[in-house]
């Protein structure tokens, strides 16, 4: 393997302008990916404009620096407000806050870095030694598998609710009702449109979770203003102190989040954010503790954590080897990758060997110094806390309505997020949780699609849904997992019914 | 003090300016960053050609001119914000072959009479891709399959009423079989149809032959025709609709630079002149060879004249295909 290739390589990525360039472009990836409102993908679209006057090598390690920071980051303001930066984060929001406030902030800063560390370093072992074979096997999932897959998702929202399941499956349909909006994705049928063109596309979704997360909490906080702070107000002491222990206890949970995670990014069409959601509900399903899942379960920070970074790299094995993306950030770099006379194939690792290792070597390169530049930005970011709320939530709220705005350059989307802050706050007030309503809306499209696609495929004979192997697999699991969950809960009806 | 002197200084330069306003606005033009409005989504073909050309354009300006995606709605989105801004020349937009065809769905009332064409981008051609592990190695063979056994092969790869959907329904049609004799899966654009494909979901997918060039260079998909008059440069092995199955159909999309309309005249011939010395440059060669693209040039009065036939044939087609409602 090591051989003059690699050492050009090495060589291209460690030159001192590369160098540079990948500095700036982790400043610029911590900074968009700690803004609530402001996306990974987002990061990316705005880079593509400035990649064009470099040269391959240091374009591709300017987007992978900045994804892997921007991943990372994206727990920054959840461990501190509580507030997601990026979709990726949503999923252990709660989880991460609650420890601030418990006085564990350096400790939850700690987990999300090592293990977006690990995560991605994982993630780019799978990419480098079988990326030509994983692609060839995630290329032949069609509709129906991804049907199964989706179902499967969707039952892990039922892990997701914290305490009430009559409140928890109230916020899924919310979030199952919001992906309707729009043109039906088949026939292009508007529904709940009112006429309005704004609504065609459906709710948009960055403004939605910048809504429903930001806005709400910047609500809560105003409303709480003359009461004394919650947060428990220090600077971040060491950052690494316990996380080894931490790790050493979950050390499963952390390997089943990035195999989880990689997985998950490898499939076309699912990213980090759907990675961190499936890993967060699978480690809550096979946990010993699971209720302290949402109340700030260092498990809970493990397996998201170790998953969403190691999606990133996932992503890139199709999008290399078939040109076909894995997640929104790779549906970007495909078309970067052409620019720059890098044609996507099975043939790129032999007809583009520097530049491919280039790229690897930029992964590996991207999370090892994501530890000292995330613990950098970790201990500025602690003084976050010493700004008064009354200042700081004004800020917060114009960032999100930048981000909001800047997907689609769209006005209307400011004021989607503004309703759905209000609408999340109304939850949040009557104890109904808000994480399923974003996974109902991240996977309704979904299924929805993959369903309806996969029943004109086969003219409507819904039997034949089971018809392919790997989609046969998938929903024997499915139903293995709903008869379980039955099972568990007539055992305790019936349990309740003896006692009294 | 030195408030005075800048403030002296603002109103004195206003004056100036203001005078001749209306003048030196169209002289000076640009004399601030355009605005290039995409309907369509980052990474795709559409946004491909219109960074390359927004790099172009700055340079041969020394102006700056920005991407902006505006997607979503079918194109509608992206299209209405085109013919919705100020006609100032400072937003210009890729207006795509579906100009010529929402309307007739009913999705909006835009038309190409809606703007002011600049300069034809490139025509795309479509072809018709299978698995490399189709049984048909002939376009014959998938018609005749087709024929005898209307609705069992299914076709994907865009959404529905799309432009693929209309190449292989007019194929179809051409030939005397049923438009909808090979149903069509709508899916998110070419490259999720051609996964599909490769995945053995579908079994046809007629987007454009550039679009599955990366899966046609791995050995994936096979390309049975290109339906265009004359075999495609890049593809030259592939052959047209008239050799394979003797069918006079030709389907081509096309994306081109058009303005909002009643932009001044003088910026619109400005663009398309320095738009046709781009496209006649080597570096914009260059990009078109990287992803299969040819290079294809209308100046403005001849695009106004092409997207009004497109628009009519494809008006031909959805009324044929019955999803016309206009």
């Amino acid at each position: 393997m090591i051989d003059g290739v690699f050492w050009t390589a090495l060589a291209l990525v460690f030159e001192p302008q590369t160098l540079m360039v990948g500095l700036a472009a982790a400043m610029f990836g911590l900074f968009v990916g700690a803004v609530p409102g402001l996306s990974a993908t987002m990061a990316v679209a705005l880079l593509i404009p400035v990649t064009f006057f470099m040269p391959p090598v240091p374009a591709l390690v300017a987007v992978v620096m900045t994804t892997a920071m921007a991943i990372f980051a994206g727990d920054i303001p959840s461990v501190l407000l509580r507030i997601p930066g990026t979709p990726a984060s949503a999923a252990y929001t709660d989880d991460a806050f609650a420890m601030t406030k418990r006085g564990q902030g350096e400790l939850a800063m700690g987990i999300c870095l090592v293990t977006s560390a690990i995560g991605g370093l994982f993630g780019a072992v799978v990419l480098v030694l079988l990326a030509p074979i994983l692609a060839d096997f995630a290329i032949r999932f069609s509709s129906f598998e991804y049907f199964w897959l989706v179902l499967l998702g969707l039952t892990c929202a039922v892990f997701v609710c914290h305490g009430n399941m009559i409140k928890g499956t109230v916020s899924l349909l919310l979030g199952l009702f919001i992906a309707t909006i729009g043109l039906d994705p088949l026939a292009g049928f508007p529904r709940f449109t009112f006429e309005v063109r704004d609504l065609y596309s459906g709710l948009p979704f960055i403004a939605t979770m910048v809504g429903m997360f930001a806005v709400s909490e910047i609500l809560r906080t105003v409303t709480a203003l003359g009461q004394p702070l919650e947060v428990v107000k220090h600077q971040f002491g060491n950052v690494f102190a316990g996380v080894w222990r931490v790790l050493r206890r979950y050390h499963w949970n952390m390997w089943r989040g990035n195999a989880i995670g990689t997985a998950i990014g490898i499939l076309p069409g699912a990213g980090a954010d759907i990675a961190a959601w499936i890993s967060y509900s699978v480690g809550k399903r096979f946990s010993r503790t699971p209720e302290t899942f949402g109340k700030g379960s260092e498990e809970g920070l493990v397996d998201a954590g170790a998953a969403n970074n190691a999606a990133v790299a996932g992503a890139w094995v199709p999008a290399l080897v078939f040109g076909i993306p894995g997640d929104s950030v790779t549906a970007i770099v495909i078309g970067m990758l052409f620019l720059k006379g890098l044609q996507p194939g099975p043939m790129i690792f032999d007809n583009s060997p520097v530049e491919t290792t280039a790229l690897f070597i930029a992964f590996f390169v991207a999370n090892l110094a994501l530890l000292p530049i995330g613990w950098l930005a970790i201990k500025a970011s602690g003084y976050t806390l010493s700004i008064p709320r009354a200042y700081l939530m004004p800020i917060i709220l114009l960032f999100c309505m930048v981000g909001s705005f800047a997907v689609n350059n769209d006005p209307f989307a400011i004021l989607v997020m503004l309703v759905m802050g209000v609408v999340a706050f109304l939850m949040m007030e009557n104890d109904i949780p808000i994480a399923p309503a974003i996974l109902g809306m991240v996977l309704g499209d979904q299924l929805e699609k993959t369903f309806l696609t996969s029943l004109m495929k086969v003219d409507g004979e819904v039997s034949r849904l089971i018809e392919r192997p790997i989609a046969a697999w998938l929903a024997a699991i499915t139903v293995i997992i709903w008869a379980m969950m039955l099972w568990s809960a007539w055992r305790q009806w019936r349990a309740a019914k003896t006692r009294a | 003090m030195k408030r005075r002197t800048f403030l002296g200084g603002t109103v004195a330069a206003s004056t100036v300016v203001a005078a001749p306003a209306v003048v030196s606005a169209q002289a000076a033009w640009p004399n601030r960053p355009v605005q290039v409005i995409v309907p369509w989504g980052a990474g795709g073909g559409t946004d491909y050609h219109a960074r390359t050309m927004a790099t172009l354009l700055e340079r041969e300006f020394r102006n700056p001119f920005t991407v902006v995606q505006r997607t979503g709605g079918s194109g509608v989105v992206g299209h209405s914000a085109i013919a919705e801004a100020a006609p100032d020349g400072y937003t210009i937009g890729t207006v795509t072959v579906e100009i010529g065809m929402m309307h007739w769905a009913g999705l909006t009332k835009l038309t190409v009479a809606d703007y002011a064409p600049i300069s034809l981008l490139n025509l795309i051609p479509a072809g018709v891709q299978v698995a490399a592990n189709s049984p048909w190695r002939t376009l014959k063979d998938m018609v005749d399959a087709v024929r005898a056994n209307p609705g069992r092969h299914k076709s994907s790869g865009t959404g529905q009423g799309g432009i693929w959907h209309l190449a292989i329904a007019g194929l179809l049609n051409s030939m005397q079989i049923r438009p909808d004799a090979a149903p069509w899966v709508p899916s998110e654009g070419a490259a999720s149809g051609l996964q599909d494909l490769v995945a053995g979901g579908v079994d046809i997918v007629p987007c454009a032959i550039a679009e599955a060039s990366t899966l046609l260079r791995a050995g994936r998909v096979r390309s049975l025709a290109v339906m265009t008059a004359s075999r495609v440069p890049a593809f030259p092995d592939v052959p047209t609709v008239k050799e394979a199955v003797g069918s006079d159909w030709t389907c081509e999309s096309f994306l081109s630079l058009m303005a909002p309309k009643g932009t001044p005249a003088d910026v619109v011939a400005r663009l398309d002149a320095a738009v046709k010395k781009i496209m006649e440059g080597p570096e914009w060669k260059q990009a078109m060879d990287a992803r299969g693209f040819g290079v294809n040039y209308m100046g403005a009065g001849q695009l106004q004249a092409f997207a009004t036939r497109s628009n009519e044939a494809f008006g031909g087609v959805m009324r044929a295909l019955g999803i016309a409602r206009t």
